[in-house]
């Protein structure tokens, strides 16, 4: 077998001669941009008033609980018909050919499935304990109901052009729907803000911090190196495609990577059983954490704030950006597309995160003090002690190394696969949120794209707490916008479900097969 | 007014030259009428980048229109030509699936096919055209080589 400190040495020993210089790269962009994104970062997470909750996650959550209760649990209720949707069973035959509901979800699915689910899993249980699944689990099922109603409204207020293309998100939304409701001006403000915000958030969690985990990922197997050599290496793999149009590399990333998310369930499946006997116990830790805080020292609302912050991470909803991948799908019933949204916060968070925060407690990773049962809070790191040391995407790796031994190898091309198809997902949502701004054309795109590029290297440079830290902060932005938007257009979203539903019921919308 | 409809598994001129001229003469000889389908190969299920999903509905317009100028329309033109009754059919889908659907639709007698590609390494993996409507056709199927 291939010895990894023999791999260890001879990387380090090859690049000895230039590591230094290297290492102080990393310092310098680590520092610039750690101050620069620092004000930022403060005021997105700055914590409610006389607590220590943020703002931010309060306002996703309650988001998430009224658009559940408006529209009356439509994430239960309409689960059923979701999956009938995806199936196909409602698609006219005469529109084959066209973007099915199937293929909306499952690039929609592509960026989101992503680190989120693996690095940002660990970082939540790491941090708010076991309990943190719980409200995780949560908030994926709550954040069902976001989802729905911001794809619907994709889709309904989506841009036709005159060559077939379609452009849609929020920026299309919140200016034609809030006109629609007679608020041009603050929805056309509401739309400028969100597209900053998506840009920053496409540069943030959809990039920087990507890449930046892909990079520990594979530290974490051949030995540590400066993170802007595989930046430039990923750079150059992002270039050619988003610039030079080499789309064979994408359509192969965007085949490969929904078996990487059945693999990687399927292998989290044997790692838990394989541990049946303590399937009851992580259960248990989850549960009693998720209201005692475990011993974890944030307690009760640590547990919470990380969960409800990875699950939003991981997830999107309420972010907006998934209602730009859905707005290009074939339907006379912009609500379809919000019922087959609605199984995405289901998959990425209710399945693949819970996957994953199972693996975790249940491997053992973290370490429990045996004569309290309690976890091993390290308070400089501000999470709990793990085996090897190890946090976000190499707690995961080493949760899953403890069970079989060689996966660690399998979850590196699948992080690397993952990263990479949620940079190109984001690098079109972020490049339509600045032609929405700057315009359509051929100038105007290649300088987002290059920028784009740029930041690849910058996150893999950078450490994780600020790469995580801005990422965050960038995407909480954009759910901010987006939410306003949300609460002014929610009617129209129960329109739309109380004549579609009406009109299921009738028989008048036709189930083909 | 002919009582019988031929299909006609149709995959393009260059392709498949023998199966049309092999239809016509046969249609021509018992006074049937012809009915060529193209199919555009297509599963709902496939995966897309967000990019393709944007210019999926245009390309979908792009493909059809070629498939109706450069495959379907000199076809009808040469059936015409030689005296045959002919219609066009174009669809995306399951090229098998779709021709056992339209020539159960239209109560064909009989369905032409043309063997080109059958040769080929994936074809015998993983079959080819001829080879399905042999499995499933519900009319007698010609293989035209």
């Amino acid at each position: 077998m291939f010895d990894r400190k023999t791999v260890s040495l001879a990387t380090a020993f090859a690049l000895s001669g230039a590591a230094q210089a290297q290492a102080s790269i990393d310092e310098t962009i680590n520092s610039v941009i750690g101050a620069a994104t620092g004000p930022f970062v403060s005021f997105i997470f700055s914590p409610f008033p006389g607590t220590s909750f943020p703002w931010i996650v309060l306002w996703l959550v309650i988001a998430a609980t009224i658009f559940t209760l408006y529209f009356a649990f439509v994430q239960f209720r309409a689960f059923p018909h979701s999956i009938a949707l995806v199936s196909g069973k409602y698609s006219d035959p005469d529109d084959a050919g066209e973007v099915s509901h199937f293929q909306a979800l499952a690039t929609a699915l592509s960026g989101t499935v992503g680190l989120g689910n693996i690095a940002g899993v660990a970082v939540a249980v790491s941090i708010g304990g076991p309990g943190a699944t719980f409200w995780m689990i949560l908030a994926g099922l709550m954040g069902m109901a976001s989802k729905f109603t911001e794809c619907t409204l994709g889709v309904k207020f989506r841009n036709e052009y005159e060559d077939g293309s379609v452009s849609g998100g929020p920026m299309y939304y919140l200016s034609k729907g809030m006109a629609e409701r007679g608020f041009a001006g603050l929805g056309k403000g509401l739309a400028i803000v969100f597209s900053i915000f998506c840009v920053f958030g496409a540069l943030g969690g959809g990039n920087m911090f990507q890449a930046n985990q892909a990079h520990a990922q594979i530290t974490n197997i051949v030995g540590d190196y400066p993170g802007w050599i595989t930046g430039v290496i990923f750079a150059g793999i992002v270039f050619a495609v988003i610039v030079g149009g080499l789309k064979s590399i994408a359509q192969v990333t965007e085949k490969v990577v929904p078996f990487m998310g059945v693999l990687y369930v399927g292998t989290a499946l044997i790692v838990i059983l394989m541990n049946f006997d303590k399937i009851g116990w992580a259960f248990g830790q989850v549960f009693d954490g998720a209201f005692t805080g475990a011993g974890v020292a944030g307690g009760l609302v640590g547990a919470l704030i990380q969960g409800f912050k990875r699950a939003a991470f991981s997830n999107e909803a309420g972010v907006g950006s998934a209602a730009i991948a859905h707005s290009a799908v074939k339907t006379k019933e912009p609500i379809t597309e919000g019922f087959v949204s609605l199984l995405e916060p289901f998959i990425d968070t209710v399945v693949i995160c819970t996957m994953t925060a199972l693996v975790i407690i249940i491997t053992g990773v973290m370490q429990i003090d045996p004569e309290t049962g309690n976890y091993i809070w390290n308070a400089d790191l501000g999470r709990v002690e793990t085996v090897g040391d190890v946090s976000g995407v190499a707690l995961t790796s080493a949760a899953f190394g403890s069970a079989i031994s060689w996966f660690p190898y399998v979850l590196a091309i699948a992080v690397i696969l993952f990263a990479f198809s949620t940079m190109i997902s984001w690098s079109y949502y972020g490049l339509k949120a600045w032609t929405y701004m700057f315009g359509e054309g051929k100038a105007q795109e290649l300088s987002f794209k290059v920028l784009f590029c740029v930041f690849v290297v910058i996150g893999a440079a950078m450490n994780l707490g600020p790469v995580i830290d801005f990422s965050d902060a960038s995407i909480f932005a954009m759910a901010l916008i987006n939410i306003i938007g949300l609460y002014f257009l929610m009617p129209i979203v129960k329109a739309e479900l109380t004549s579609y539903s009406a009109r299921l019921k009738s028989g008048e919308i036709k189930r083909f097969a | 007014m002919s009582s019988e409809i031929f299909v006609v598994a149709y995959e393009g001129a260059p392709d498949d030259p023998g199966v049309l001229d092999y239809a016509i003469t046969r249609a021509k000889a018992e006074d049937a009428r012809l009915l060529l389908v193209h199919i555009l190969e297509w599963s709902p299920y496939s995966f897309l980048t967000p990019q393709e999903l944007e210019e999926r509905h245009g390309r979908r317009k792009q493909e059809l229109a070629r498939a109706r100028e450069v495959v379907m329309a000199p076809a009808l033109q040469k059936a015409e030509a030689a005296g045959v009754t002919a219609d066009g059919v174009i669809r995306y889908g399951q090229v098998v699936e779709l021709i056992v659907e339209e020539a159960k639709k239209a109560e064909a007698s009989v369905i032409f096919v043309g063997r080109s590609g059958s040769n080929s390494m994936a074809a015998r993996v993983f079959g080819s055209v001829p080879l399905g409507l042999a499995q499933i056709a519900p009319v007698p199927t010609v293989i035209v080589p």
